[in-house]
């Protein structure tokens, strides 16, 4: 497709050049002004994050120039934000692993394999986008009261798992159908039964929709706000957004404190997102998020 | 549809994202499978386990959720079966209507500028020539960024005396403006909340527009259609049905607008939306037989208005 674009684009270019030189310069000024309001935030919390609290207040705009480190040995010693990066990444983590797995299995039997009920199944899945968390929140609390597990990495783990299994489930069956059949008859004659089919053929070649089901589960995982607070909000399992909703309460005054641990919260995602953003559109691209 | 004619072929990203399917589309019909001795058995294992997960934490959940809603509660093992009591509330709850109207703000808000804007800058990034992969990279930042984060952020734009906008406003001479009053409040909660997730809907639409047939562009210039009408004419039409998907996923996702509100004003100042009220009412109230009533309206609410934009969106889709 690419160079039928390009060939497109060219003839434009030829064409109109001239007609269009002032409407494509104000499509540069719009589309810089939006861009500019997604880095300068950015911009503006880190370099506060430098900054004692006296002179966030007083000069927010002047660079940090003279950084000083005191908001981030905070950060760590005091309110030990370190332990719940650890948190956020065992738990989301955690969430993406399970999901990947059960979600892959049902998606490969969904997409490869012909019985009664299939449909039946696709409608339930679909209905289940439906359900939001704050349908299942008050049943789910009180079983993970009754098994102990409130207040543990698996307090989160399951059912966050549950909640995006859905989704991730018709991303890769959506992705899985798109193989052609020679493959599986290959293999098939190589004498794999369905177990080995899975792991050796529809695992590896589904690997994108894999990639960007873990990508966006991840975030949503790391970002959930309203689960964390409700099941894992103990200092010990707390992940990092329970954590920033503690400081915005706790610590609301501290604007310097407060400006680093959204610069700590972000910025690794952000640098991340920066390696792997080719994936992510990709991800995107490839009708992952259309659920 | 597009679907059935590229099951055949080795997939690639275009054909994946034509795969997958958004409700009402059809099921598989013209899949072809092969089938293998002992699939039952293989078919019940792979499941298995992922009907035993959403049987547990979701669905069992769920019908407990509707169970619940007819008990008056107090903690969970003091409950006392009241019929529709919590539903005669719901309808008497004031406080309640007031979060079903700010949510509906937000919701306004967020399907003419969140939506909209993401619509037009699609469009143009779609028109220029350069910077294309910069702009979508930049302008998808605030989607991989918590709610919570930005909330924070916005916390200290919003402060009243230290903030960045009042600093800014006080560098002009202006008089310093309480952002977060009665009267602002909400829409100070909109601003972020439709800023965050602008960058994905963004994404949605390039990836759309880049999927029509660059002759049917070649067409529109032949016979002179440019500018604002080439983009009402020809590339709206022709991605109706993503944006019909954009707007059911915009409704779902403010139906469940939590973060921003609990963050920037602690659901004060007339600011509650459903998603705080119902956490409010389960969970800090510990109140699980109301806060599961709150929460069974919010799955009806949301399933209503997202059946009612599809209604009036429903046109005949073109394929191509």
């Amino acid at each position: 497709m690419q160079p039928a674009i390009s060939n497109g684009q060219q003839i434009q270019h030829t064409k109109s050049k001239r007609h269009f030189r002032f409407g494509t310069a104000f499509m540069y000024i719009i589309l810089s002004a939006w861009a500019l309001t997604t880095i300068y935030p950015m911009f503006w919390i880190i370099n506060n994050s430098f900054k004692v609290s006296r002179d966030v207040m007083n000069k927010s705009f002047s660079l940090a120039l003279d950084p000083v480190w005191i908001n981030y040995t905070t950060a760590f010693e005091r309110i030990n934000i370190g332990k719940s990066y650890i948190n956020s990444l065992i738990m989301s983590g955690g969430t993406v692993l399970f999901v990947l797995l059960l979600g892959g299995l049902a998606a490969y039997v969904l997409s490869r394999f012909t019985f009664a009920g299939k449909r039946f199944i696709y409608s339930v899945l679909y209905a289940t986008l439906l359900v939001p968390a704050f349908a299942t929140v008050v049943p789910v609390y009180e079983l993970l009261i009754k098994t102990k597990l409130v207040n543990t990495y698996w307090g989160l783990i399951l059912p966050q798992t549950a909640g995006n299994l859905t989704f991730a489930t018709l991303v890769i069956a959506g992705y899985m159908t798109t193989i052609a059949k020679e493959l599986e008859e290959a293999a098939f004659m190589d004498g794999c039964n369905r177990w080995q089919m899975f792991l050796k053929i529809f695992m590896p070649v589904s690997r994108p929709a894999f990639a960007s089901v873990s990508i966006f589960v991840f975030l949503w995982s790391y970002n959930d706000l309203f689960s964390a607070l409700i099941f894992v909000n103990k200092e010990k399992v707390r992940p990092i957004v329970a954590l920033l909703n503690e400081i915005s309460s706790q610590y609301g005054t501290d604007f310097g404190l407060m400006a680093t641990a959204v610069t700590l919260t972000v910025l690794p995602i952000l640098v991340i997102y920066l390696f792997i953003s080719k994936f992510i559109e990709k991800g995107l691209t490839e009708g992952a998020v259309k659920g | 549809m597009r679907d059935s004619e590229l099951v055949n072929k080795t997939p690639s990203s275009f054909e994946a994202a034509s795969s997958f399917k958004y409700p009402n589309a059809r099921e598989n019909k013209t899949q072809v499978v092969i089938n293998m001795k002992g699939d039952r058995k293989y078919i019940w294992i792979f499941l298995f386990p992922m009907a035993a997960f959403l049987t547990v934490f979701l669905y069992y959940p769920f019908f407990k959720s509707v169970y619940f809603s007819f008990y008056r509660t107090k903690g969970f093992f003091d409950k006392k079966f009241i019929g529709w009591d919590n539903y005669d509330r719901l309808f008497s709850d004031k406080l309640l209507g007031a979060a079903t109207l700010h949510t509906l703000e937000i919701l306004v808000y967020v399907l003419v500028f969140q939506v909209g804007i993401a619509l037009v800058l699609a469009v143009m990034v779609d028109n220029i020539n350069k910077f294309k992969g910069f702009f979508r990279s930049v302008f998808f930042f605030p989607v991989v960024i918590s709610g919570t984060a930005i909330s924070l952020l916005f916390v200290l734009f919003y402060n009243y005396n230290f903030g960045l906008l009042n600093s800014i406003l006080a560098n002009f001479g202006l008089e310093k403006v309480l952002w977060l009053s009665e009267n602002n409040a909400l829409k100070a909660i909109a601003v972020p909340t439709v800023w965050h997730y602008v960058g994905f809907y963004f994404v949605l639409f390039v990836t759309a527009m880049s999927k029509i047939p660059e002759d049917y562009y070649d067409a529109a210039k032949l016979e002179g259609i440019t500018g604002v009408k080439k983009m009402v004419k020809l590339t709206i039409p022709l991605i109706l049905s993503d944006i019909k998907v954009v707007i059911t996923l915009a409704i779902t996702g403010t139906l469940k607008v939590f973060d921003f509100v609990w963050v920037i004003s602690r659901a004060q100042n007339g600011t509650d939306v459903l998603g705080t009220y119902m956490y409010k009412k389960a969970m800090v109230d510990q109140n699980f037989g109301y806060g599961s009533t709150v929460a069974i309206y919010m799955v009806v609410l949301g399933v209503v208005i997202a059946l009612l934009a599809n209604r009036l969106l429903k046109s005949e889709e073109i394929t191509y």
